[in-house]
């Protein structure tokens, strides 16, 4: 499978707890194993203390990149919560970049605090549309919580990204990565959250 | 990664710095590595922990990074190839012994000994953004930078081999852009090593007398110093006589290529990439320097490389006086935060006169806009259920009721977060490792300058082991006045859970004597009582009555770090909710205010506090703070 853009750019955003580390690294090892060069640069620092936290991955055909994509370069904007993903847009977004966004919001403390207010929800997602070739907009939290299991909402984000087609890889690619990476019941409940999760987009 | 040692020689795997590190090493037939903990470095000795089973290697966590590197270099010194690993603020615990190591050598039969020490640019997670390249300079040691994962590998395993020829320990300095980077690693070999462990007490390896072991020591960074003039590690791309030279080493050199790209300058800039950057390799810079008009040098936090351009032109008389140099010095690339390759792209367009636009001027408004209008930023903050929130909840309460202006010295773990917005900044002086309970010790002893403001160190458990037991000897024996609170998570929890000399398990996961903190405190002549942070009423009555005694005091706070504790129980202990009709609504908004749990936001349309089930862990502390008994709790059932 050919990519569109050589180096293709993807960010996963997010906020420390969530996740983001086991995404950039299933996609990258899927992509590795289809002869691409793979770049990813985490940001995380202390990052299951509640803080925004980024990946950032490269893919190209013809030669390793370093790890951080320059500002206005992403192609694709996986945030796995709504606030998330406009920071790293109002960043690293061009007209041509598509999202896909967790749309359950996460409190920051000074929100928790009262110091600040998180944006109103429906102008929060009017102005990713607006930033965004085009947006999608998954409840993958709720749908996590369906499968009482809260954290697989990434493993959920993962299957809509997979679903819309923009990275070379195919469902069973990811599903394969999910089958070696985890214990066997863990793999289960991930693959039943990354199927919910392609099904979301198609 | 799992099996890191079982990759097939040969293959291309998608490796972290740090996993690249770990197998360069394995690779070099590494039998003996140690480390303490510490973002971005903690998953070298984690990923060599998880091999030492299939490869018979002996890995630690030491207690601190002294002395792991005291460790490390006694197997050295007894023949087998050693490494340390460790990040910058902790290179500065070990360097004591490093400094005189570097005189002494590894003496006859010493084998690599290969200090990583991992630098975090931006203080992504570190208190400082120091440059390690100073001290290997400082010491006359040789220093490696890598630039890629596959460098990562490659260097680290010839470090071994660098440090055997000089008869020196070998630094290899990583960064957070390394470190925490993954990319394309083609693997070698992991040998099978037949070498035993023997020192040779024919010798004594001590830098004394000092003068001579200078010299020797100079000496070998000479050899050093010939093999890098001439090292493949140090690389150049670009046309003959380039109209600006790029020299730059680690992330700088990717960073380089890509701007240089993008700007379509491949036709006048070419890029001298230096991976052996101590000593200096003065001929080639100066061979390269004599071939352009203007450079720009591209490194990550200090000038370092670019002082030494600075030296080599000026003692050069192959190169012209014309030259320009531009780099931090000349504010083109700026003197403190990580390099990014827009940094890069900036100072180059500046050099040609070029006009970089990332994106259209349009979209960068809309954006512009967008962030100015929505963006809030999102702060640090323990997580829900953190035993930290509670036990500082109840110093704040208790240094509030005791009302004589006391105040917390901290230092480095979760804890820490104390001195952020999620925290009660009730912590007034944080530093390093340990130095919560060192500086409390010298507050405890201003009674007789007319102090009355009672002190109290907070310290980790892991950090109590590191760098606290000595402060706190220095207390009891100089009759200071001070309380030590020891947060004891049983865990090294703000690094991800590594085992520490409190904890029954060593870094591979089998079975360790366990140090007792509260029988050694008491041991040493301390006043030692244990409470649980999530009673909050106990706990607070247990601070203000160690508060108005004399001496030196520990309160263990004891409960296991939250996330420990789901990894293991994988249950809710309560289910937790709010009753609308109790909670004052707007009138009081006490717990979010002052609380400041992410499980417990703001209901901003009932304008009143609420659960978010998704995120609540069912600690259940909220139950007790909440003045009117508006939140209740429920085991399940």
């Amino acid at each position: 499978m050919a990519i569109q853009e050589d180096p293709m750019n993807l960010v996963i955003s997010g906020v420390g707890g969530q996740g983001n580390i086991l995404l950039s690294r299933l996609i990258g090892r899927s992509l590795v194993k289809k002869g691409y060069f793979v770049s990813i640069g985490e940001t995380f620092g202390a990052a299951q203390r509640g803080g925004a936290v980024m990946s950032n991955v490269r893919v190209s055909e013809h030669m390793p990149l370093g790890p951080l994509i320059p500002e206005g370069k992403a192609h694709i904007i996986l945030g796995l919560e709504p606030l998330e993903t406009l920071r790293v847009l109002v960043k690293y977004g061009n007209p041509k970049v598509v999202t896909i966004t967790n749309s359950q919001p996460l409190f920051p403390v000074d929100v928790l605090s009262r110091k600040a207010q998180y944006p109103d929800y429906e102008a929060l997602k009017q102005t990713i549309r607006g930033l965004s070739q085009s947006a999608w907009f998954i409840d993958a939290t709720a749908m996590g919580l369906g499968l009482g299991a809260p954290i697989v909402a990434n493993v959920i984000m993962l299957g809509a990204l997979i679903g819309i087609d923009l990275l070379p890889l195919t469902k069973g690619d990811i599903e394969a990565e999910i089958k070696a990476s985890f214990p066997p019941d863990r793999a289960e409940l991930n693959l039943k959250a990354f199927n919910m999760g392609t099904d979301s987009v198609g | 990664m799992p099996g890191l040692a079982r990759e097939v020689t040969g293959s291309r795997g998608l490796l972290m710095g740090n996993e690249a590190i770990a197998r360069g090493a394995l690779e070099a037939g590494v039998q003996f590595a140690a480390g303490y903990p510490g973002t971005p470095s903690s998953e070298i000795v984690e990923n060599l922990a998880g091999a030492a089973k299939e490869t018979g290697i002996y890995v630690e966590w030491s207690v601190n990074e002294k002395v792991a590197t005291e460790a490390a270099a006694a197997a050295s010194l007894a023949g087998l190839r050693a490494l340390a690993a460790m990040k910058t603020a902790g290179l500065n615990v070990a360097l004591d012994f490093l400094a005189h190591l570097g005189y002494s050598g590894l003496g006859k039969h010493g084998g690599g000994l290969v200090v990583v020490v991992c630098d975090d640019p931006e203080g992504h997670s570190s208190g400082d953004e120091a440059d390690s390249r100073w001290v290997a300079k400082s010491m006359s040691v040789p220093l490696l930078e890598p630039g890629s994962p596959q460098e990562a590998l490659d260097m680290t395993k010839w470090a071994f081999e660098l440090s055997e020829g000089s008869n020196c320990f070998c630094f290899v300095r990583s960064y957070t852009r390394l470190s925490h980077a993954s990319g394309p690693v083609t693997l070698g070999e992991v040998p099978e090593v037949e070498r035993k462990a023997h020192f040779d007490t024919t010798q004594t390896i001590s830098p004394y007398l000092a003068k001579p072991h200078h010299a020797s020591l100079l000496q070998r960074l000479a050899k050093v110093g010939e093999l890098f003039e001439s090292s493949p590690f140090n690389w150049y791309t670009g046309p003959e006589n380039p109209e600006l030279l790029i020299v730059c080493s680690g992330s700088g050199g990717s960073y380089s290529l890509e701007a240089i790209g993008s700007l379509n300058l491949g036709q006048s800039v070419g890029v001298l990439k230096l991976g052996t950057l101590w000593p200096f390799p003065k001929g080639l810079v100066e061979k390269h320097l004599a071939r352009t008009s203007r450079v720009l040098i591209v490194e990550e936090v200090d000038p370092f490389i670019e002082i030494h351009v600075k030296e080599t032109a000026f003692e050069s008389p192959m190169v012209p006086k014309s030259l320009r140099i531009y780099g931090k010095g000349s504010g083109h690339i700026p003197s403190v935060g990580e390099l990014t390759p827009d940094l890069v792209l900036k100072a180059l367009s500046t050099l040609f006169g070029l006009e970089y636009c990332a994106r259209e001027p349009d979209y960068e408004q809309k954006a512009h806009g967008a962030a100015t209008q929505m963006l809030i930023d999102r702060g640090l903050t323990w997580c829900p259920g953190c035993p930290h929130r509670a036990s500082f909840w109840s110093l704040k309460k208790a240094m509030q009721k005791d009302g004589r202006g006391g105040f917390l010295t901290g230092d480095i773990g979760c804890y820490t977060l104390d001195v952020y917005p999620a925290g009660n900044q009730q912590t007034k002086a944080l530093h390093a490792m340990g130095s919560g309970v060192g500086l409390a010790t010298g507050f405890g002893k201003l009674n007789q300058f007319g102090s009355k403001q009672p002190v109290i160190a907070v310290c980790g458990d892991s950090t109590f082991y590191h760098a606290s037991i000595p402060a706190l000897l220095n207390a009891v024996h100089n009759r200071s006045n001070m309380m030590m609170v020891l947060l004891d998570n049983a865990a090294t929890a703000m690094t991800g859970f590594q085992p520490h000399p409190g904890t029954a398990f060593d870094a591979v996961g089998n079975a360790a004597p366990v140090i007792d903190a509260e029988k050694l405190c008491q041991g040493i002549g301390c006043k030692v009582v244990v409470s649980d942070p999530f009673d909050i009423k106990g706990t607070t009555e247990k601070l203000l009555q160690l508060l108005k005694e004399d001496g030196v005091r520990v309160l263990i706070l004891r409960r296991k770090c939250e996330l420990v504790r789901m990894r293991e129980e994988r249950r809710y202990p309560y289910k937790v909710w709010v009753d609308g009709e109790k909670c004052r609504g707007d009138k009081c908004g006490y717990c979010t205010k002052v609380f400041k749990c992410p499980g417990l936001p703001w209901d901003m349309e009932t304008g009143k506090a609420q659960i978010q089930q998704a995120v609540c862990s069912g600690c259940g502390v909220c139950v007790d703070i909440c003045p009117f008994g508006a939140i209740a709790r429920e085991e399940p059932a």
